[in-house]
């Protein structure tokens, strides 16, 4: 579906007023997602998940050095295509909730989502109304301006413009962030689902344990590294399924496992001979 | 490239600037008296090979008394600036130290900008007996209240910042917050503030003088040339309005370009 | 030991968010605080360290009320560190801006000397947030409100903060009120959790 060949991503970064480095974002980062499949990208802020969802919508901001090949159903996914399919084959959940027009109410958001992805404006009304439906958005929620919403509400408005687009690829950023348990499972739930028609989802998140329930593979990111793509089964008991020794470190030391740091040393360590 | 690199292009328009500016000073300093030189066997000239912009009623070369008077308009529009930016910070500041001040500036503000600016310059200007200190003075009181309006703003929000917030936990003085984490904050805002007020501050030196009411008629400022200009356009000497105006406009947009650079960058 | 007797507290007159509120954080105590996004988790931590004022009730510190100048005995971390410190200062004039912590304490936290003469954009969150942690425990403050304060961080590095803090809380005998809605973490760290839910605290 989505194949993402050594990527690599810099950005400027000023360090004095006339200095100016570039900083890696992502380095040599491939992955593969396949139809049907919710595939989690777990890293830390700051690990370049978010820049990697942008990358491959063309969302990057101007001064930005890519290199790497990106390919969607076999073709290469370049500039062009990528403006082309955005909206309509490619859709992006934002991690923002001020990706929502403030000015307009909630069924005309996800209409003008069902007429970018080109369905005619007589039948886009009635689109919208069903996906709005789907995500048990009730008639309030639905003539409501985006401010009047609750965080949960929100994110399931842009999960419908995903929904209601008919994208095949669904990337979605952060979707949990600022939800309460009750919240969160419903926005995760709809992106299992989402998955089950047989579109490809990437699940984007800073926490294993919010992915872990729907996910079927698992990437693990530091500092715009790939460390290891596992399927998520791979992640239980004292993670000896695991490859790498970060990975394992990183599973361990949650809360609701070890809550260890003993094994950091070794983690160290593999950081270093890398 | 431009756009990647938007301080390279403020640096590069700082350096075209300054460069103008350079030369405009040391022009003054070449042109000695000649600006004031009469040659009464070239009244009224065209421009030629020989008067370069032309002359004017008494003889005197166009093209030095327009450098003249833009490097006069250069000084008063610097001093002017500075000394609004200088009331608008100061202002801003005072605005944040409690709530009864802040409504107190608040209020100046609202009352100064509902006031035309051209007529508050003109009674300024006039009770303060004309001249350049007048003008300076004047345009100076006048053009601070939309900066400070501004930097009253960005300081009320930065108030809120969880950094500044914590710095007051940690024992921080307010004088500490205010020029430790604030002001320097404002530092862009006030470069490309004074910036902005600049050209409007030359114009309104310019109106001024032109009105009567600013430097005095000896002087060879841009006003004074173009109120001059004023009694010939009739008679066809249309070079004696179009050149000193040429050159205020230029100078206005040449800093209406770097401050927008400037802003970019920033 | 710090009091907070009935509080209550709203943003608009008419919805109120936390009422009669009370609540004891005794000197060397973890007290974990979770709660749904919204029911008030950080206006209720934000209020305990003085930054907002109580419209009914008030908040004590062995019977006085907190000090309205000098270095705060109550102190507040937020969650995100990009915003709790200044950008145009250097890492090491912000980690100093009340007090010099010692080597040992820098090399307990993880802050590193190669840290201080960079600015706080080239850190990540995870180190950005050691740093202002150690900012805070400056001598005199004898409790934290840490307000999801890993919530950002990646496992191991949560891990590596909490492990330090538990440290330095127990040798200075810190009360600490940690506020998240991750309630493993809060099983792990506080042996008292209360949960806010509409406006009131029920323990669990």
């Amino acid at each position: 579906m989505l194949t993402i060949d050594q990527l690599s991503l810099q950005l400027p970064l000023y360090t004095s007023w006339w200095k100016r480095d570039w900083a890696t974002c992502l380095d040599e980062f491939s992955l593969t997602v396949f139809p049907g499949e919710v595939h989690a990208v777990v890293g830390a802020s700051g690990a370049g998940k978010s820049l990697l969802a942008y990358a491959i919508m063309d969302l990057l901001p101007t001064p930005a050095r890519l290199n790497g090949q990106l390919y969607y159903q076999g073709k290469p996914l370049n500039a062009s295509r990528q403006r082309q399919l955005r909206g309509r084959e490619l859709a992006l959940i934002p991690q923002s909730l001020s990706a929502l027009d403030p000015l307009v109410r909630t069924q005309r958001q996800v209409t003008w989502a069902a007429l970018r992805a080109g369905q005619p404006s007589a039948h886009a009304w009635h689109a919208s109304q069903q996906a709005l439906d789907h995500y048990q958005l009730d008639a309030r929620a639905q003539q409501a301006y985006a401010h009047e919403l609750s965080g949960g509400m929100a994110r399931r408005v842009l999960t419908a413009m995903a929904h209601v687009s008919q994208a095949k690829l669904v990337i979605a950023d952060e979707p949990s962030v600022g939800l309460d348990p009750h919240q969160r499972r419903r926005v995760l739930d709809a992106l299992r689902e989402l998955a089950d028609q047989g579109k490809s989802v990437i699940l984007i998140t800073h926490d294993l344990r919010h992915a872990l329930p729907i996910a079927d593979h698992v990437t693990i990111m530091r500092d715009g590294k790939r460390v290891e793509t596992a399927p998520s089964c791979a992640f239980q008991g004292t993670g000896s399924m695991l490859l790498s020794a970060y990975s394992q470190a990183l599973w361990l030391a949650l809360p609701d496992n070890a809550f260890a740091a003993t094994t950091t040393r070794r983690v160290e360590q593999e950081a270093h001979v890398a | 490239m431009s756009q990647a690199q938007p301080r390279l292009r403020a640096a590069f328009s700082l350096g075209v600037t300054a460069l103008l500016v350079m030369g405009l000073v040391a022009s003054q300093w070449l042109l000695g008296d000649s600006p004031q030189q009469m040659q009464f066997d070239a009244r009224l000239a065209p421009p030629s090979v020989e008067h370069w912009l032309g002359t004017d009623a008494l003889g005197r070369e166009l093209w030095a008394r327009t450098l003249a008077g833009l490097a006069l308009s250069f000084w008063v529009g610097c001093l002017a600036a500075l000394l609004s930016t200088l009331i608008a910070l100061s202002l801003a500041a005072i605005a944040t130290l409690s709530a009864r001040l802040d409504a107190l500036v608040s209020l100046l503000i609202d009352t100064l900008l509902s006031v035309p600016h051209l007529i508050l310059l003109m009674l300024i200007a006039f009770a303060l007996g004309g001249g350049t200190q007048a003008v300076i003075i004047a345009v100076a009181v006048t053009h601070w209240p939309s900066l400070a309006r501004v930097l009253r703003a960005e300081l009320w929000q930065l108030r809120q910042a969880p950094y500044v917030r914590i710095s007051r936990a940690l024992g921080k003085s307010r004088w500490f917050v205010l020029h430790g984490h604030l002001l320097p904050h404002l530092i862009p805002h006030c470069l490309v503030g004074a910036l902005l007020l600049f050209p409007h501050a030359i114009l309104h030196e310019a109106a001024l003088t032109f009105l009567g009411f600013g430097l005095s008629p000896s002087q060879p400022a841009i006003g004074v040339l173009l109120a001059d200009a004023m009694r010939y356009l009739s008679g066809g000497y249309w070079w004696l309005g179009i050149f000193p105006g040429l050159g205020l406009l230029l100078m206005v947009l040449g800093f209406e370009r770097l401050s927008s650079h400037l802003r970019r960058a920033l | 030991m710090l009091k907070a007797r009935q509080l209550s507290f709203h943003f608009a007159p008419k919805v109120p968010l936390l009422q009669n509120i009370s609540l004891t954080l005794c000197a060397g105590q973890w007290l974990g605080l979770s709660g749904d996004s919204g029911a008030g988790k950080s206006t209720l931590g934000q209020l305990l360290a003085g930054y907002l004022a109580p419209q009914a009730g008030d908040v004590t510190l062995d019977g006085e009320a907190l000090p309205k100048s000098g270095v705060q005995p109550v102190q507040w971390l937020p969650q995100s560190p990009e915003l709790a410190v200044n950008p145009r200062w250097r890492v090491g004039k912000i980690l100093r801006e009340a007090w010099t912590p010692s080597d040992a304490q820098c090399q307990a936290f993880g802050v590193k000397a190669k840290w201080l003469t960079r600015f706080p954009q080239s850190l990540s969150g995870g180190e950005l947030q050691r740093v202002c942690v150690l900012r805070a425990l400056a001598p005199g403050v004898r409790f934290l409100v840490a307000d999801e304060i890993s919530t950002m961080l990646d496992p191991i590095t949560q891990v590596e903060l909490w492990q330090a803090l538990k440290r330095e809380a127990e040798q200075r005998q810190l009360g600490v009120l940690v506020i998240s809605h991750d309630t493993a973490l809060l099983e792990r760290l506080c042996p008292q959790r209360l949960h806010l839910s509409e406006g009131q605290l029920k323990p669990w």
